[in-house]
């Protein structure tokens, strides 16, 4: 094994079997979840643009799919998934503005596969999911450039973000859109809390799939998520202890 | 199966990365070269599909002559011209350097200095203190505009401790117990695409 990773590893390994326990339990009884106002709002947002008659505008964020970024860009697509059914169903308008080129063919794919469970096959036009730019300030201008132009009743922003967060949700909440923002970036989560009607902090971006889905297996994982957090919340206290009695075994054990 | 294969070789591969990242294995890490290669090349595929779809995009506004449609003429010149310069004169040529540093560069500034107004608007709206919340807020935002701004040591030095407390105590504590979630978050959810749980990248999230 790779040294330095050796805690890693272990730690990942304990993860995965308390999220093996948590599966198993939720196929016995479905996990409550505390209620995520952030995620409660999808619904409203679009509802709201619904009877404004005005189109739904979503950025997944300017993450790729394919770096360390990844998986706050998969929570954006798991909430676009909402989205779209939320608009094929009620009929309104939807616009996605994609960054990275890998995210876009995925966005595209998934709205497009939403509208045809839902049978709206026919509702579905490619200018749904578009491409603007993988250059940060231009991809910006363009979402608010759309923002403007469609007169959106409500931005949806999660995913990974950087300057052009605040930028996004300014300009959507100065059109009079209702604006969710969400992102576990830390330098852009003030600005969304500052700017949106609702944020989603940090860890409840991934929630959102187990969250808005209802399906017991990834309530399961979420509980497992809760669970980390308490051995986490052990093992800051375990630590303050030792480091204050002088000890150094716990940061040693960490840099294994 | 048509639903099945790709949720088994997103599992696999994830599997594979996992393993090459944790354990010295020279066939592996060669193979895990070659995913990442790969990956490298269905980029350049989507890159040409997107620009495709921008391209589909605005002929389609200037041949319906939507509102706005001038913009999207100034959208495909620009985009092309990159791409005319780029392939066949090659990225250090003059005139993608000009399109580069006279275009580009200067028109990303000038939109990043905007910030600093949606800065200002959305401070007066987070600190007007309608509530509790809000009032903290107003009174943490001011006393570390204060702390970090040289006339707020000159009017009185006890400025910077506080700020300086505020940011090390209340604020980091805050940012760890939020990053110690996404960290998290972040693993629950690798293990969700990887086991299937999470479907949405092929449509299917219900």
């Amino acid at each position: 094994m790779i040294a330095g990773r050796i805690f890693t590893f272990w730690t990942m390994i304990g993860l995965f079997l308390i999220v093996g326990l948590a599966l198993q339990r939720a196929k016995v009884r479905a996990p409550w979840i505390r209620r995520i106002p952030g995620l409660e709002a999808v619904e409203e947002a679009v509802g709201r643009a619904t009877e404004m008659g005005r189109p739904v505008f979503y950025s997944p964020g300017g993450g790729d799919i394919t770096d360390a970024d990844a998986i706050q860009s998969m929570a954006g697509i798991e909430v676009l998934s909402h989205v779209a059914r939320l608009t094929s169903k009620y009929n309104t308008g939807l616009i996605c503005g994609v960054r990275q080129a890998n995210l876009y063919a995925v966005a595209d794919e998934t709205v497009r596969q939403v509208y045809t469970e839902e049978g709206k096959l026919d509702e579905y036009k490619p200018e749904m999911v578009r491409f603007l730019s993988p250059e940060q300030f231009a991809y910006a201008a363009g979402c608010i450039g759309i923002m403007h132009r469609e007169k959106v009743g409500a931005a949806i922003l999660v995913g990974f973000f950087q300057a052009e967060a605040l930028m996004l949700a300014e300009a959507a909440t100065q059109g009079g859109a209702i604006t969710i923002g969400g992102t576990t970036r830390m330098y852009q989560l003030p600005f969304f809390v500052a700017a949106c009607d609702y944020c989603l902090i940090g860890e409840e971006i991934f929630t959102a799939g187990a969250y808005l889905s209802k399906d017991p297996l990834k309530l399961g994982t979420v509980v497992a998520q809760d669970i980390g957090k308490i051995i986490a919340l052990v093992a800051i206290l375990v630590g303050a202890v030792l480091a204050s009695a002088g000890s150094k075994w716990l940061p040693q054990l960490l840099g294994k | 199966m048509k639903r099945e294969l790709p949720i088994g070789i997103a599992g696999l591969m994830s599997v594979i990365m996992l393993v090459e990242y944790f354990f010295n294995v020279p066939w592996l890490q060669n193979f895990a070269k070659d995913l990442r290669d790969w990956s490298t090349i269905v980029s350049a595929f989507a890159l040409a599909f997107a620009a495709v779809n921008l391209t589909l995009l605005h002929t389609r506004n200037i041949a319906i002559k939507r509102s706005g449609w001038q913009y999207s003429i100034v959208m495909i010149a620009c985009m092309f011209s990159f791409v005319v310069f780029g392939i066949f004169f090659g990225r250090t040529s003059a005139g993608f350097k000009f399109l580069w540093d006279a275009g580009l560069v200067p028109l990303s500034s000038a939109f990043y200095a905007m910030l600093v107004f949606q800065i200002a608007t959305a401070s007066y709206r987070a600190f007007r203190a309608r509530n509790i919340d809000a009032a903290l807020l107003l009174i943490a935002g001011v006393l570390v505009m204060l702390g970090k701004a040289p006339v707020g040591a000159a009017m009185w030095g006890g400025f910077v401790p506080i700020t300086d407390w505020i940011m090390n105590v209340p604020n980091l504590a805050a940012n760890r117990g939020i990053m110690i979630g996404a960290a998290l978050g972040t693993v629950a959810t690798g293990l969700r695409i990887m086991l299937g749980l999470d479907r949405a990248y092929l449509g299917r999230s219900e």
